[in-house]
């Protein structure tokens, strides 16, 4: 017991750091919140003690914990929730005070604090600080509706407090057992089996009496088996006590749950409010919400553009958890400096990089889980800039894979460095190495006289051109781009500074001109498990074509890009860009037809940025493991991911 | 891959039938044994076609038998071959020597003849040995191009020989015969390779089936056999094979089982699929996305047989499969052979000389190989777990 708990006390402060949350704002709203809702319910339980608690119940942490905690208010939604859970129970007073009731007994005596940490020493180790409290009250929380124990704390509450200092040491110790145990005993097998049995017993009866009066008798039987069953709860609870107690100390380390709480899920649903409200409260970017957003796409983040960025330049300096290259990253992100895949991918994990290279441990922490909160921060600071990428996922993956498989023994700066090779091999081989081998593969499928056609401005696929061109192999490509970024452009520049003959079109030409081409290259965001191909917006319209004219398609895609995700469509998973990119064209005033309606009700703009490929559309996925068909695409992911952990 | 080779169904059926296959020694020399000499193989005739024609000259059930008689006699000689050191060991010679067995494939052939070259070899590391090892599979390989199972073969050979770890914490000498005892092994899984087949693909063909068959194909001949003498009742339509005629000799081996068999000039195969049950062939290659490189007019059949919802079964050694990806047809290595019109060709008019097509998984139903039934798209899984 001893051993397991000391380690949480260590963890315990380094919840406080992570969050990079500076603005008090949100916090203060929240501990207002907080005592709102704490007030109310003691004034209903109406016991002197009690109404000076509420406030004590927030000072109170700080004996435990220094100040820097209640700002970072990490166990304080979680009370939040439990108070709201409780007391949307019907007898609230009851199981709320009973919630309470570990830091109101402590409490209740004057001289709290002292008494309070000899009870925590003298009665039991067991008996746990706060965060052993967020989970009492968690599990409080759910079995508000069990009243025996709510009775007992009711006892406790009114007892004077000198005496219930000593009395209920050992009751609240005991109904701290209880909590989570009666929880559980609400759904125990005893439980359930007597009920079946009793209504087995009633039918049985029924029979026997010709079907007379079931319905009476029936509850009553059922009622005396569970109250039969009742008893029988003791030992049970007997048995479990020591495995509750193994149970609320594994959930006390409610850090390690708040703080993946606190990341906003890659995949979160926007379309749920009080998620929404929740992240933004948390979040460093105030991004304004665009208003009219189409019925599908709802469940997407979508943003008004432009707006935040001086705002986050000025906070550039206040931000202090903030890694400045992480920062800059982010900036460069959110005005989309950096865009495409690799580019994305390889920033945020040069700044990764900084951030080791910086990165020194606090005491008292250990360096595996205390680095794996800061990536996680900054990861969540990144996806407010802009979603993440599937690549960028699964990069960030590894680096916390290898955080966490850092052996112990390393010291700091051993363990720096190799994290730092481990980041810089994921990059060379990974992604440039990898792209070196797409090339190498890719170009024997370029022949004399080939036709051949690229969407946007993939990275590879340039690459591949380039190298095609150096071998002095005779091609010609098509360009094909769309509004509004017309990244195809700055490939076509650069293909005819190189000397290749290039045409130009855009993507509504697709059905016109491509019966003329021999092959499509095209690039990939991401390749999911059933081989749909993941990628820029018109990817997919292109490959249709293609397939449709029996033009071979070929993706060309790093397999650290692979996932192992099935996705049928592209609605559940995507991202919305700046609806104003497609309502207006840049440099001509005259087409001004949609100016004065973009707050409009009726008119919803959509302007996606990825769209999903089926992968009967694809002829071959070429990738660093070489030439396969999109029905190979798990075998790789598995191999890959098994690489990962074993590497 | 091997591990998971399905060759312990030989097993099972050993005791039921004793004589199973035969590689035997003593070959009658071919009648061709002139083209050995042709190292470089400087005219564009594919050499695995003509290997091939040469091949079905021979291959007739008295020859087996006879081959078989012989093997019996002296089963100890396979032993004795290895080549008696002194003269320059060459590969090409030891191949040719293996191939001209009509019964052993190229890949098989290829694969004896470099398990030789490890038993001549002087080396005296394993890196030694392992780089004259890749210098006698890349002879080989330069020897016929445009033969897709030698390459293949040369090369998994080298995968499966060299790829232990275990090597490198043995002396040399208990880590070559090592690599010979692997070598040794995959010969013989590879010699089994068809006999596996035919047993695994007896669950295909049912009592009173129609079979349409494309070309000379030893492992489906296997297959037809091996049905036949488990008593099964079906037809076979067997197509011309123009230009060497290949169907033909197919049509004559199988009347001789007493199977009753169906002659079909190529073009009159659409004419007939309705009354087809499914479609046996054999391949030259099985390419990674699946699909088979095989005797021209493959891919017209399978495309026919597709319309009308007929499977499309493949047999095919898992030494065939390539590490290759032709994204169409024009995407290979040629492989042209002489086409014999019978009227002489009116000048200025060109000749299509390809020997092979390329016919995409999407049309197959089944392959039947040495390692299992599989799915076209399992092929890529095999080698994708082979080669990385």
């Amino acid at each position: 017991m001893e051993s397991r708990r000391n380690p949480r006390a260590v963890v315990d402060p380094k919840v406080r750091q992570v969050g990079f949350f500076t603005s008090s704002q949100p916090d203060s709203s929240s501990t207002q919140q907080q005592q709102q809702q704490t007030d109310p319910i003691p004034a209903s339980a109406s016991s002197p003690p009690v109404s000076t608690i509420s406030p004590s119940g927030n000072s109170l942490s700080p004996v435990m914990i220094p100040p820097p905690r209640l700002n970072s208010s990490d166990t304080f939604p979680l009370r939040g929730a439990a108070a709201g859970a409780s007391s949307a129970v019907s007898p609230s007073s009851f199981s709320y005070s009973n919630r309470r009731d570990f830091p109101d007994g402590s409490t209740t005596a004057s001289p709290g604090r002292h008494s309070r940490g000899s009870f925590v020493k003298s009665s039991a180790p067991v008996a746990s600080s706060l965060p052993g409290i967020g989970m009492d009250s968690m599990a409080a929380a759910k079995s508000s509706s069990v009243p025996a124990s709510g009775l007992t704390t009711v006892s406790v509450v009114t007892m004077p407090p000198g005496l219930a200092e000593k009395a209920s040491g050992m009751e609240v110790q005991s109904d701290q057992k209880k909590n989570p145990k009666s929880l559980k005993e609400k759904t125990t097998k005893a439980e359930r089996r007597a009920i079946q049995e009793a209504q087995r017993a009633a039918k049985a009866a029924a029979k026997a009496d010709g079907g007379k009066v079931p319905p009476g008798t029936s509850a009553s039987v059922a009622s005396t088996s569970v109250k039969v069953a009742k008893p029988a709860k003791p030992s049970t609870q007997k048995n479990e006590v020591s495995v509750a107690a193994g149970v609320t100390e594994k959930k006390g380390g409610p850090s390690e749950k708040d703080r993946k709480k606190d990341a906003p899920h890659p995949r979160m649903q926007y379309d749920d409010e009080s998620r929404v409200v929740k992240a933004k409260r948390r979040a460093v970017v105030k991004q304004t919400e665009a208003k009219n957003r189409v019925e599908l796409f709802r469940h997407l983040p979508q943003y008004e553009h432009g707006t935040q960025l001086p705002d986050l330049e000025t906070k550039f300096f206040q931000l202090d958890p903030m890694h400045p290259a992480v920062y800059k990253v982010g900036l460069q992100y959110l005005s989309g400096d950096i865009s495409g895949g690799n580019a994305r991918c390889i920033a945020m994990l040069q700044a990764f990089q900084e951030v080791v290279k910086d990165y020194s441990t606090p005491p008292e922490k250990n360096l595996n889980r205390d680095m794996t909160a800061k990536i996680s921060s900054y990861v969540s600071f990144l996806i407010e800039c802009r979603p993440l990428s599937i690549s960028m996922g699964n990069a960030i993956r590894f680096v916390k894979n290898r955080i966490a498989k850092l052996p112990i023994t390393l010291s700091e700066s051993e363990a720096k460095a190799a994290l730092q090779s481990d980041i810089e091999r994921f990059i060379n081989d990974k992604i440039i190495g990898a792209d070196m081998v797409i090339v190498k593969h890719a170009v024997t499928k370029i022949r004399d006289g080939d036709v051949l056609l690229t969407y946007g401005s993939p990275t590879a696929v340039e690459m591949i051109l380039l190298h095609a061109h150096e071998l002095k192999k005779k091609f010609r490509v098509l360009v094909v781009d769309s509004r509004p970024k017309l990244e195809g452009q700055l490939l076509l520049r650069r293909l005819i500074k190189r000397g290749i003959s290039c045409t130009y079109t855009h993507i509504n030409a697709i059905s016109y001109i491509m019966h003329e081409v021999t092959k499509v290259f095209l690039g990939a965001s991401s390749v999911l498990s059933n081989g749909t191909v993941y990628s820029r917006v018109g990817t997919a319209c292109v490959a249709m074509v293609a397939s449709a004219f029996r033009v071979p398609v070929l993706v060309c895609c790093e397999a650290y890009k692979f996932h192992e995700r099935v996705q049928l469509d592209s609605i559940c998973s995507n991202e919305l860009g700046d609806p104003n990119a497609i309502s207006k064209v840049h440099g001509r005033e005259d087409i001004n037809y949609l100016d004065g309606l973009t707050n409009n009700a009726n008119l919803q703009f959509l302007n996606l940025m990825y769209d999903a490929t089926p992968s009967d559309y694809i002829s071959m996925i070429i990738t660093d493991y070489g030439m396969v068909p999109p029905t190979s695409v798990p075998v790789i992911v598995r191999e890959y991911q098994k690489e990962h952990l074993l590497v | 891959m091997w591990r998971s080779s399905a060759s312990f169904i030989l097993d099972k059926h050993l005791n039921n039938k004793p004589i199973s296959i035969t590689h035997s020694i003593d070959s009658p020399p071919p009648p061709s044994a002139s083209m050995a000499d042709e190292n470089p193989n400087p005219n564009p005739i594919s050499a695995y076609y003509e290997t091939r024609a040469a091949h079905h000259g021979i291959v007739t059930s008295e020859w087996l038998e006879q081959a078989q008689a012989a093997v019996q006699r002296y089963p100890d000689r396979e032993n004795s071959v290895s080549p008696v050191s002194g003269s320059p060991f060459s590969v090409i010679e030891e191949f040719n020597s293996w191939r001209q067995q009509p019964d052993l494939a190229e890949a098989v052939a290829a694969i004896r003849a470099l398990a030789a070259v490890i038993r001549a070899s002087e080396a005296t590391t394993m890196m030694e040995l392992e780089i004259e090892l890749k210098k006698a599979s890349d002879t080989l390989k330069a020897w016929d191009t445009t033969s897709i199972s030698l390459t293949a073969g040369c090369d998994l050979f080298m995968r499966y020989v060299t790829r232990t770890s275990a090597l490198e914490f043995e002396d040399f000498n208990s880590a070559k015969s090592r690599v010979l005892g692997r070598a040794e092994k995959f010969g013989e899984i590879s010699c089994k390779a068809r006999r596996v087949i035919a047993i695994l693909s007896q669950d295909f063909i049912f009592d009173g089936c129609t079979i349409l068959v494309h070309g000379f194909s030893r492992v489906v001949f296997e297959i037809l056999k091996t049905s036949a003498q488990n008593k099964k009742l079906f037809r076979v339509l067997c197509t011309e094979g123009r230009p060497d005629k290949t169907g033909v000799l197919l049509a004559k081996e199988l009347a001789k089982l007493d199977i009753p068999v169906k002659l079909l000039i190529d073009s009159a195969v659409a004419y007939s699929m309705d009354e087809v049950d499914m479609v046996f062939v054999g391949a030259d290659g099985v390419v990674e996305s699946g699909g088979i490189i095989n005797m021209m007019g493959t891919y017209q059949i399978a495309l026919v047989a597709h319309s009308m919802n007929k499977p499309v079964y493949v047999a095919a050694e898992s030494y065939k499969f390539a590490r290759l990806y032709p994204l169409d047809q024009k995407d290979l290595e040629p492989a042209l052979r002489p086409n014999d019109f019978n009227v002489p060709v009116p000048p200025k008019v060109e000749v299509e000389r390809s020997a092979r097509d390329y016919t995409p998984p999407q049309y197959l139903t089944l392959l039947f190989t040495d390692l299992g039934v599989l799915t076209p798209s399992v092929v890529s899984d095999e080698l994708i777990q082979l080669y990385l």
